[in-house]
């Protein structure tokens, strides 16, 4: 067990934390006892025990350590991270749980229902739709993050220079969102993407971060001004600190929470709209596999073959619930007024 | 001499008007010594002092004439990567409330270490070691451990500490302090300020110390800047001033300041409020509040007169206000 520290000011009884004690005594000592934390001993500082039984804290604590450390303890966030994970896994390698090829079709078990290595049935062309609902991960899971990714640095570097500098940038940005936002998504995308003839999920990604990058940046321009207007803003320049220093340093990591948890959220309607899209006939089109398609293509037949409908649907309903609820749980954990 | 403040003025474009917070402020601090400017909130002295570093918010604020000299040069037309490089290196300050001033998301070791990587260009572990030297130089017990900690995880008096550490890291030949202890216990104050005054004192650094608290300025300062709507209302050594004010704000100031041989009886207070800054009043500004205001104070704006060669009072009849 690691003694208290060797130096002179403390008694034993440096249990005593909190409270001030008495008059007169040295303050330098005084506070080092009101402030006393378990030490690092030079034998290491990873092994830090603490001994103290109040004292909350062994560790440096940060906004995010915080975070960290309520999310840990949030089943919601634990299920939908576990959800995630497990989305990401078969986005990734399809084959591990569902080893046979999505567009291998028997025209003669269309319609089928469940039977033994089929779990779900087949869809109205006679595909296996087990085999589809999975490898039909990959193609949400690419829109979703590679349109969130793009929006969020778009997003997030625009917005946080109009919102640093002001003046005429951030007018200009400012009524270019305004623009943006005037856009329905759904008749836009089947205007833009109509024309479009390539049959890969970029030109999707592509239309989601030029309509998706004025909701960040937005927030990211809001944080940004909030941030900026803390005195340690005034105090880094006061102390001779550039504005890209203060921008990287100071600000954007006391502003990047918000957009975070926004990101986190969109990432969820994102892969929705990829859905929608594909649907309507103007994201990804067959052969892709993607759950628009097969929900585009098993509506027709809902009564004969509802089952073709549902697997599809509640794969993508779960993703979309699991990335919200991970964004709902982040936020939360973010508020230090929630704590 | 190492910094003059020449006639600076200083106006906010806000909704209402046109805000006049600094109205031709004059006053120099030479090395090694402390001028205190006193003031009530809205005086004009932190705004001073926030055009003398240049970290005054433009727009809304504006510097409308004026000179501020540093070691002879005039700062306000210098360029803003040049006068960068002044700040936190030749011309430093220290913040009223160190827990807002210092980043919550950075520990106090890379904050203190920054200045060393910013303006000296040293390595990441070199700046860790002066951070750690700073930290034992202003008394933080085990710095070695707490160089990692967060601003939030000290004690106010130690986050002031802090604050006074990363301005005096490169020691700078000017420090100005904006109320460091008014966000402190009573009984933490008079630690930083011996403190802040030891290391002066050690460093030879001029300075400016802004306060509304008299009973700071008595200890440590060497000179004292009365500051009303923002002008110089008296200027002169701190003794002086102490032992017969020659103008009436001051003298109200110091009359309200609690006595123990005046226990029991009802406390002075200045009649009236500190005027808006957006219509200052004719005249003197302070005729409004003033117990020997006569017609000419409310149309004859009192230069600063010379009370004798230390000392200066913008006040019309100075020599009654120095007679008591």
């Amino acid at each position: 067990m690691p003694e208290p520290p060797q130096e002179p000011p403390h008694e034993p009884e440096g249990a005593v934390a909190g409270t001030g004690m008495g008059g007169g005594m040295d303050l330098a000592a005084s506070e080092a006892t009101a402030l006393e934390r378990t030490p690092h001993g030079p034998d290491g500082p990873g092994g830090t025990v603490g001994t103290g039984g109040p004292g909350p804290q062994d560790r440096p604590r940060s906004l995010w350590s915080d975070a960290w450390r309520d999310l840990r303890r949030n089943p919601v966030f634990l299920l939908s991270a576990l959800v995630i994970c497990f989305l990401i896994l078969i986005a990734i390698r399809p084959s591990l749980i569902a080893p046979g090829n999505p567009l291998q079709c028997d025209l003669a078990r269309a319609q089928d229902g469940p039977r033994p290595g089929h779990p779900f049935g087949y869809d109205g062309q006679g595909c296996d739709v087990y085999t589809r609902t999975v490898h039909g991960a990959r193609a949400s899971v690419t829109v979703g993050v590679c349109a969130t990714l793009g929006v969020a640095v778009l997003g997030s570097v625009l917005g946080a220079l109009a919102g640093f500098f002001g003046g005429v940038w951030d007018s200009v940005l400012s009524r270019i969102t305004d623009i943006f936002f005037a856009i329905p998504v759904v008749l836009g995308g089947l205007v833009l993407l109509s024309v479009v003839t390539s049959n890969t999920v970029w030109p999707v990604v592509g239309f989601i971060v030029l309509l998706g990058w004025p909701q960040l940046s937005r927030i990211a321009r809001g944080s940004v001004i909030t941030a900026k207007q803390h005195d340690y803003v005034q105090a880094a320049r006061a102390l001779g600190a550039s504005n890209t220093r203060i921008l990287l340093r100071h600000i954007a990591p006391n502003a990047v929470a918000p957009v975070i948890v926004v990101a986190t959220i969109a990432l969820g309607t994102y892969i929705a709209l990829e859905a929608t899209l594909s649907y309507l006939g103007v994201g990804l089109k067959p052969p892709s596999v993607s759950w628009g398609i097969d929900i585009s293509a098993a509506s027709p037949y809902i009564r004969n073959a509802p089952h073709a409908l549902l697997w599809p649907a509640g794969a993508l309903a779960i993703t979309v619930l699991a990335f919200i609820m991970l964004g709902d749980a982040v936020r939360d954990a973010l508020d230090p007024k929630l704590r | 001499m190492l910094l003059e403040v020449r006639d600076l003025r200083v106006e906010f474009r806000t909704r209402d008007g046109i805000a006049h917070a600094v109205n031709g402020v004059t006053y120099a601090v030479d090395a090694g010594e402390t001028l205190a400017v006193l003031g009530e909130s809205g005086s004009g002295k932190s705004v001073t002092a926030q055009a003398v570093m240049g970290i005054l918010d433009m727009p809304p604020g504006r510097i409308t004439g004026g000179r501020v000299l540093f070691r002879g040069t005039e700062l306000l037309t210098l360029k803003e990567d040049e006068r960068r490089r002044i700040r936190g290196a030749a011309m430093a300050m220290i913040f009223q409330d160190a827990l807002s001033a210092l980043n919550p998301v950075l520990t106090v070791g890379d904050q203190l270490g920054e200045m060393f990587t910013v303006h000296r260009g040293m390595s990441r572990r070199d700046a860790r070691a002066k951070a750690v030297e700073l930290m034992d130089r202003v008394r933080i017990p085990a710095a070695a451990q707490r160089v990692r900690d967060y601003p939030h995880q000290f004690s106010g008096g130690m986050r002031q500490r802090i604050m006074i550490a990363m301005a005096l890291a490169l020691e700078p030949a000017l420090v100005i302090a904006d109320e460091p202890t008014t966000a402190l216990d009573v009984t933490v104050q008079a630690q930083v300020m011996d403190l802040l005054a030891e290391l002066q004192h050690e460093y030879r650094m001029g300075l400016i110390l802004i306060t509304h608290d008299l009973g700071v300025v008595a200890d440590v300062a060497d000179r004292i800047a009365v500051m009303y709507a923002g002008r110089i209302v008296e200027s002169a050594p701190v003794h002086d001033l102490y032992k017969a004010p020659a103008h009436p704000y001051t003298r109200g100031l110091l009359d309200s300041i609690p006595r123990l041989d005046r226990k029991g009886r009802e406390l002075y207070a200045i009649k009236g409020l500190p005027p808006s800054l957006l219509r200052i009043p004719s005249g003197c500004a302070f005729h409004p509040r003033c117990p020997m205001a006569r017609d000419v104070c409310r149309t004859d704006v009192p230069p600063l007169y010379e009370v004798n060669e230390q000392r200066g009072s913008a006040c019309h009849f100075w020599r009654e206000c120095l007679d008591g």
